[in-house]
């Protein structure tokens, strides 16, 4: 049986790769590597998983340098010459060996107004919107996000700008900007263009290009730049 | 910035950057063009003097890049030298008025 050599991150931001061998298994997904070093060879080790198929969002690790989601990636794909490199998510705080500190990547979604406002009460009759509608169809392209923080680690505006929202926060605030039941538009938009928030995307696409979920935040900021720049025009900013 | 000027810049860099894209082609064009068959610095004086024509042209590609310019710099202050704050947009202003007062120079030499 082959052996992977496996060089992974420990301690905070001041600490060092330390290696483990590991057995080459068919169809082994690097969160299965974590988990064997965990349960056979370092039971310190910290990381974080739930489902391991996909759908939690919180197995998300830097793989040799790619951020990705550890538990629907496959060895095979990312090993080179039997040696995997893994570390924590770039671009927020380490608590300590995988697992990163998660607060102000979700703090952004907050003060990008992520948060749905409604406008009828439980008494009201469901609201009826078209699933062809324009702003039902821009909403559906964004609406998948289950915030792994992917994009954010993958982000050179965040490595730069550590005041900059981000691709997950404004992809969210884009969705509810297109959500006719949503009651605060403006308060939103204003969130979003103020400081460093939609207008700093450089369009580099790098979130795009590594969204597990195949999203794609570039557009979603692009059409809050519109939103915002005919708010302005219409002076309603 | 607020909300409005953040916006603001976002739509004075657009729309400056499609005014260039334009002027640097028309340079460029005439350029390439009118040296085919030689041309010396008296022979284009001899064209760009009294025309207010080239002067309104050069004029608004000078206002564009001083426009352009610093909004771009403002960018690259902020995320490589970590500048931000009254002391960066008051240098950025400077520098703007600068950009103007030397494009504008230069026109008024050829032009004048």
């Amino acid at each position: 049986m082959s052996v992977l050599q496996v060089d992974v991150w420990r301690g905070r931001e001041d600490g060092r790769f330390q290696r483990f061998e590991v057995p080459r298994a068919e169809s082994q997904t690097v969160l299965d590597v974590v988990t064997y070093i965990q349960r056979h060879l370092e039971p310190a080790l910290a990381y974080r998983f739930a489902c391991r198929v996909g759908m939690c969002g919180s197995c998300a690790m830097t793989v040799n340098g790619v951020a990705r989601w550890t538990c629907r990636t496959h060895v095979a794909r990312v090993a080179r010459d039997g040696r995997l490199e893994i570390g924590p998510l770039a671009n927020l705080p380490v608590i300590r060996d995988l697992a990163t500190d998660m607060r102000e990547f979700f703090d952004k979604w907050a003060r990008a107004q992520g948060q749905f406002a409604p406008t009828a009460t439980r008494r009201d009759e469901p609201a009826r919107v078209a699933p062809q509608s324009p702003g039902r169809a821009a909403a559906d392209a964004a609406i998948e996000c289950i915030g792994c923080g992917v994009c954010y680690a993958s982000c050179d505006v965040v490595a730069w700008n550590r005041d900059y929202l981000g691709p997950a926060a404004l992809n969210r605030a884009w969705t509810l900007v297109n959500d006719v039941r949503d009651g605060a538009r403006g308060a939103r938009l204003r969130a979003v263009a103020a400081g460093a928030g939609c207008h700093a995307c450089h369009t580099h696409m790098s979130c795009t290009e590594r969204c597990p979920k195949r999203l794609s935040p570039t557009a979603s900021i692009a059409g809050l730049k519109r939103a915002t720049a005919a708010a302005l025009l219409k002076g309603e900013l | 910035m607020s909300a409005r000027g953040e916006t603001t810049l976002w739509i004075a860099q657009r729309a400056s950057a499609a005014v260039l894209a334009l002027c640097v082609a028309v340079h460029i064009g005439v350029m390439v063009y009118a040296v085919q068959g030689g041309l010396s610095a008296a022979e284009i004086l001899a064209r760009t003097r009294g025309s207010a024509g080239w002067a309104a042209f050069y004029g608004v590609f000078v206002a564009a890049v001083a426009v352009h310019v610093p909004i771009g710099l403002r960018a690259v202050a902020v995320e490589w030298l970590g500048w931000r704050g009254r002391s960066l947009g008051v240098a950025l202003h400077l520098f703007a008025a600068l950009l103007l007062a030397l494009g504008l120079r230069a026109v008024w030499a050829v032009v004048a």
